[in-house]
């Protein structure tokens, strides 16, 4: 399996990810390279053998459903780069 | 120099505890050195305004008999993945410009509440994704062993800036996080010991997340009886972390002088790599000589799927990551990049928020997690671990502690393995395994090689075992007697 240059692009498409044209034969070249590497997983015989998702093998635990912080609107948007009142700003969406 | 940064933690703690020393005094050491090795780069950010206060409060609890353990007024270094109160929190990256929190991580809060005094934010690579701290947007950290052929060698990453903090004697100790080594192999480059908890020991809440069921905060200091104390601060459970395990949190340092007379020491055979070099080869044979000569036994053990743990792991630890930054969108905190649509400000703010290491790696993840590729990579790669895992098992059931080289190789020059992504992943060979089985493992400083460079010894343990780990180690310190210091120190 080999990457394409329309599919490296895609992939920076899916991740939200500006690539420069010039970039983007460099990036190209060393996913194919990484990717090439990792299949050496496919010798591995995995049959039967259940995915281990977490390590520590443990249910996650619950908790109540009740409100322990009220009210942190200026502390949640203190950091925003943008905002509006009590919301953070964005540039338009709906026209 | 001062006599006062020569101190080991515990040396330090006696000498608080009988007041031939106030905490103002010795974090007032500890920032000088700071500024005096600005050049190192270890820092991003300074805080000596706040370490004082800290200082001065511990010193005023003590006076009135209220000390709170042995971390009080111990001055430490923060790895810069931390989040802290107030405090620029930058994960060395350049998305996370001007990023204050305004809460401080489990972690710092717990070394906060044990009396920790923080001296500032140490150097990282970008997301702790690097094994030389030289993907950071603040510039590559020097490590302080400079040998004869006066060349700029790197620290190890991705807790590059903690362990030189620790090594060049800036701190008396310093917190790192390991993913897939990072603790470890910084550890092993500037001649320092680190350990990396049993994952799910120490909360990983206001920890900016990397690889989120592989990363794990640990402590790096001078002695392996410093970390059992600082760790005794950092590990217990934590409601505020789904992952963080609800085991009793024993005494880690219970068992430190009890030697290893009786032991099983596993040694993998599978970890012989012909990359390895002559002398770390030796070094290893010698850590199971000095071992054998305390009483243990050494025996080969086999860990098959051993050559799989590192494409194992880069597919899970970029998958995991390609989730987990998909945060940084420019909307709540950090840079923005304006565009002319919502998704355009999302590219640009990412495209130029994110260095290339960074970006590579979220490409990847999210590549193995798209349709039509999720079964044949990631499925694949969790398969792999579930095998790598029961390997440890197997051979747990005979040993008690593993032992392995911590790196192939000593700290390289900056500038050096850039030309191929793969060939700078190869630094966490070693290492990577214990992280995808999620367990606890600790390098020690064990010898130089022969330009006079640090290597480390790597220890891997069972699950929650860190108290026969560290007793493994305590004595293995004893054998090894390292008692070299980097040039920087010595000037």
């Amino acid at each position: 399996m080999s990457l394409s240059h329309d599919d490296v692009e895609k992939i920076a498409h899916l991740a939200r990810i500006k690539i420069d044209d010039a970039e983007l034969e460099t990036l190209r070249t060393e996913l194919n390279n990484i990717i090439g590497w990792v299949e050496q997983l496919s010798k591995v015989d995995t049959d039967g053998i259940e995915p281990m998702t977490s390590v520590v093998g443990t249910n996650l635990g619950h908790r109540n459903d009740s409100v322990s912080e009220v009210n942190l609107s200026d502390k949640i948007l203190a950091n925003a780069p943008d905002r509006v009142g009590d919301f953070y700003a964005v540039p338009k969406v709906v026209e | 120099m001062s006599e006062l940064t020569r101190l080991s933690i515990s040396e330090a703690a006696c000498h608080l505890e009988s007041k031939n020393i106030s905490s103002e005094e010795l974090t007032i050491a500890h920032i000088e050195e700071m500024e005096r090795c600005r050049d190192l780069n270890a820092f991003i950010t300074e805080t000596p305004e706040l370490a004082l206060q800290r200082a001065k409060k511990s010193d005023a609890r003590r006076s009135k008999g209220e000390n709170v353990g042995a971390m009080d007024g111990i001055p430490i270094a923060i790895k810069d993945l931390f989040c802290t109160d107030g405090v620029l929190t930058t994960a060395g990256s350049h998305i996370l410009d001007g990023f204050k929190p305004n809460y401080e991580s489990t972690i710092s809060q717990n070394l906060r509440d044990a009396g920790a005094v923080m001296l500032g934010k140490t150097n990282l690579d970008e997301f702790a994704m690097g094994s030389a701290n030289v993907t950071s947007y603040y510039g590559p950290v020097k490590n302080p062993w400079v040998v004869n052929d006066l060349k700029d060698r790197v620290p190890g990453g991705s807790s590059g800036g903690s362990a030189v903090s620790v090594a060049a004697r800036l701190s008396l100790g310093a917190v790192g996080t390991d993913t897939g080594g990072s603790i470890r192999q910084p550890a092993s480059f500037c001649g320092i010991v680190g350990l990396k908890p049993t994952y799910g020991r120490c909360s990983r809440w206001g920890t900016v997340a990397f690889a989120s069921s592989l990363d794990q905060a640990g402590p790096m200091t001078r002695s392996v009886e410093d970390a059992a104390i600082m760790l005794q601060a950092m590990a217990g459970y934590d409601p505020k972390d789904s992952t963080s395990a609800r085991v009793e949190t024993p005494k880690f340092n219970a068992e430190l002088v009890s030697g290893v007379k009786g032991m099983m020491i596993g040694i993998p055979e599978e970890y012989t790599l012909d990359s390895t070099s002559e002398e770390i080869r030796k070094l290893w044979e010698q850590g199971c000589q000095w071992l054998e000569s305390a009483g243990a036994s050494c025996k080969r053990v086999s860990l098959p799927h051993t050559e799989f743990a590192l494409p194992c792991y880069y597919i899970i630890a970029p998958a995991e990551a390609s989730s987990n930054l998909a945060r940084y969108d420019g909307v709540r905190y950090g840079l923005r990049v304006d565009g002319d649509s919502l998704d355009e400000m999302y590219e640009n703010t990412r495209g130029e928020g994110f260095g290339a290491e960074v970006r590579r790696r979220i490409m990847i993840g999210t590549y193995v997690l798209s349709a039509g590729y999720y079964d044949a990579y990631y499925v694949k790669a969790q398969k792999v671990r579930a095998l790598i895992a029961k390997d440890f098992e197997a051979a747990f059931a005979d040993v008690d502690v593993i032992l392995t080289p911590t790196a192939p190789t000593a700290a390289f020059p900056i500038g050096d393995r850039m030309g191929d992504p793969i060939t700078m992943y190869l630094n966490d060979v070693f290492t990577v395994p214990a992280s995808v089985a999620g367990l606890p493992a600790i390098s020690i400083p064990a010898g130089l090689d022969s330009l006079g460079l640090p290597l480390g010894l790597h220890l891997i343990g069972r699950a929650f075992d860190e108290v026969t780990l560290l007793r493994t180690a305590k004595a293995l310190e004893n054998l090894a007697d390292f008692n070299a210091s980097p040039s920087k120190v010595d000037s």
